[in-house]
């Protein structure tokens, strides 16, 4: 008696089987993998600062930025858009973590480099991390004649070195925000009394407005070692533009330097002065290694 | 009576599992290509990692295929597909229900190559449609080999092309789907 009852439970669930209409989860659930959270930001730069986002293996990111003179030079200067300082660069991305950077920028003759790399990428699923952390160490190399070329100069002292943490968060679609500690230092300085280090906190984010476009802004205080005068921290608010295969940074900042040593420890504009500028970064992405698709 | 009843269900039971021969993947093949004709680029994809499950009985097929698994020849290009317009965060996969309409004309035990017609619902960015596509079915060894070729509509699954790239991304893409089933074992 047991037996039939027994069958018959059999019977229903083989005609269960052949009835049920989800036929993929005949092949089991999918385990849940590790995945990567990508394009927190649109570039691997904020406006000025480096971003906790990397180029895409294989690519080499194109640069050209300009700064133009403070607004508050009024119609004279056209304000400040007769005036134009420049940072070309080139960046390559290397792996998902790595990659290295060569700009000149005009401001100085200055030619800088650097390298970031990421240990931890902010991740989903099983063992992810909830941000990114990453370094970015760079070089500088002014450019400009000896100011005094009598008396004895030495390579180094054309030299700065900047190390800097990012450690950034992807808090939503829209949302980002990382925070950058860093230390620049000087071989040389301009006068005695001032630092060769600075230590700085630098914060810099962004607010997606639409699918293509973004409000980012970076700000960057510094802690130790900033000259008693003239010289102020460098706050810049942009707009990103993406259109196809550029990305338009616009934005206005005090800051004209376009790397770490310029904008971080030189900036002599004053937000409450009206000596901001206009500025805009183009980045172009080529790809160089392609993967196959055969 | 109770052993008639016993044979009774007891083959009842054996031939619904015989009936229930189903085919799968994991590894099926999607090209995609919205390329337009005044592009200088190719709007191309490639996913290699197609799941999909055939019933052999009744030629229930379905199809499931995850969008991030899409590779492009340039890295933007995916960075685009993925964040602008398939919004893969949100909708991170694209389905297919359907059947083999005309499933009584394939014979699944014998070798041959049979043309074939699925129809079904085709799910992509959230949005469903009803879509028809011709096919063929290759049997041999007790493996399927299925290809079949059909175009989307863009709008039909609400991915918008913005006008600075609407000489470069067709209003209609080109998918086709290659798969070698197996026996799925269950």
């Amino acid at each position: 008696m047991k037996q039939p009852k027994l069958l018959a439970l059999f019977f229903l669930i083989s005609i269960s089987v052949q009835a049920q209409d989800d036929l993929l989860s005949l092949l089991g659930e999918e385990k849940p993998k590790k995945e990567r959270v990508k394009y927190a930001f649109k570039s691997p730069r904020v406006i000025n600062a480096h971003s906790m986002e990397f180029l895409n293996p294989g690519t080499m990111d194109f640069r050209i930025l300009h700064r133009f003179g403070t607004l508050d030079q009024g119609y004279k200067n056209f304000f400040g858009l007769d005036q134009a300082s420049m940072r070309m660069s080139f960046d390559f991305g290397l792996l998902h973590n790595l990659m290295v950077g060569v700009g000149r920028s005009t401001f100085k003759k200055e030619v800088d480099a650097f390298i970031k790399y990421a240990p931890i990428r902010q991740s989903k699923g099983p063992w992810s991390s909830p941000v990114t952390l990453a370094f970015v160490s760079g070089i500088t190399v002014d450019g400009l004649p000896w100011s005094d070329p009598t008396r004895e100069n030495y390579f180094s002292s054309r030299l700065a070195f900047y190390h800097q943490a990012i450690l950034g968060r992807k808090f939503s679609e829209g949302f980002t925000l990382q925070f950058m500690p860093t230390v620049v230092h000087k071989n040389l300085v301009q006068a005695a009394s001032d630092p060769n280090d600075i230590i700085a906190l630098g914060v810099g984010g962004r607010l997606k407005l639409s699918k293509r476009m973004a409000l980012t802004w970076d700000y960057t205080h510094v802690l130790v070692g900033m000259p008693e005068t003239g010289f102020y921290n460098p706050l810049s608010i942009g707009l990103d533009i993406e259109t196809g295969g550029h990305v338009f940074q616009l934005h206005v900042t005090n800051a004209t330097g376009m790397n770490e040593r310029a904008f971080i420890t030189e900036t002599t504009g004053q937000w409450g002065k009206g000596q901001v500028r206009f500025g805009f970064n183009l980045s172009r992405t080529f790809q160089l290694k392609k993967p196959k698709l055969d | 009576m109770k052993k008639s009843l016993f044979i009774f269900l007891l083959g009842t039971c054996l031939l619904n599992v015989a009936n229930a021969q189903k085919f799968f993947t994991k590894t099926g093949r999607i090209d995609f290509n919205a390329t337009a004709p005044s592009s200088p680029e190719n709007i191309q994809a490639v996913n290699r990692t197609v799941t999909c499950v055939l019933d052999a009985a009744n030629g229930n097929m379905q199809f499931a295929v995850l969008i991030k698994g899409f590779t492009f020849e340039r890295a933007l290009m995916q960075e685009h597909f993925n964040e602008n317009y398939m919004e893969s965060d949100k909708f991170p996969k694209a389905e297919f229900k359907g059947a083999v309409a005309n499933n009584a004309a394939v014979n699944y035990s014998k070798d041959g190559t049979y043309a074939v017609t699925v129809k079904g619902k085709l799910t992509i960015h959230g949005q469903t449609k009803d879509v028809e596509a011709p096919g063929k079915l290759v049997v041999q060894g007790g493996k399927i080999n299925t290809t079949a070729s059909f175009a989307v509509l863009l709008a039909d699954y609400g991915v918008s092309i913005p006008g600075v790239v609407a000489d470069k991304i067709n209003k209609t893409a080109k998918i086709e789907v290659a798969c070698n089933l197996e026996p799925l074992k269950s």
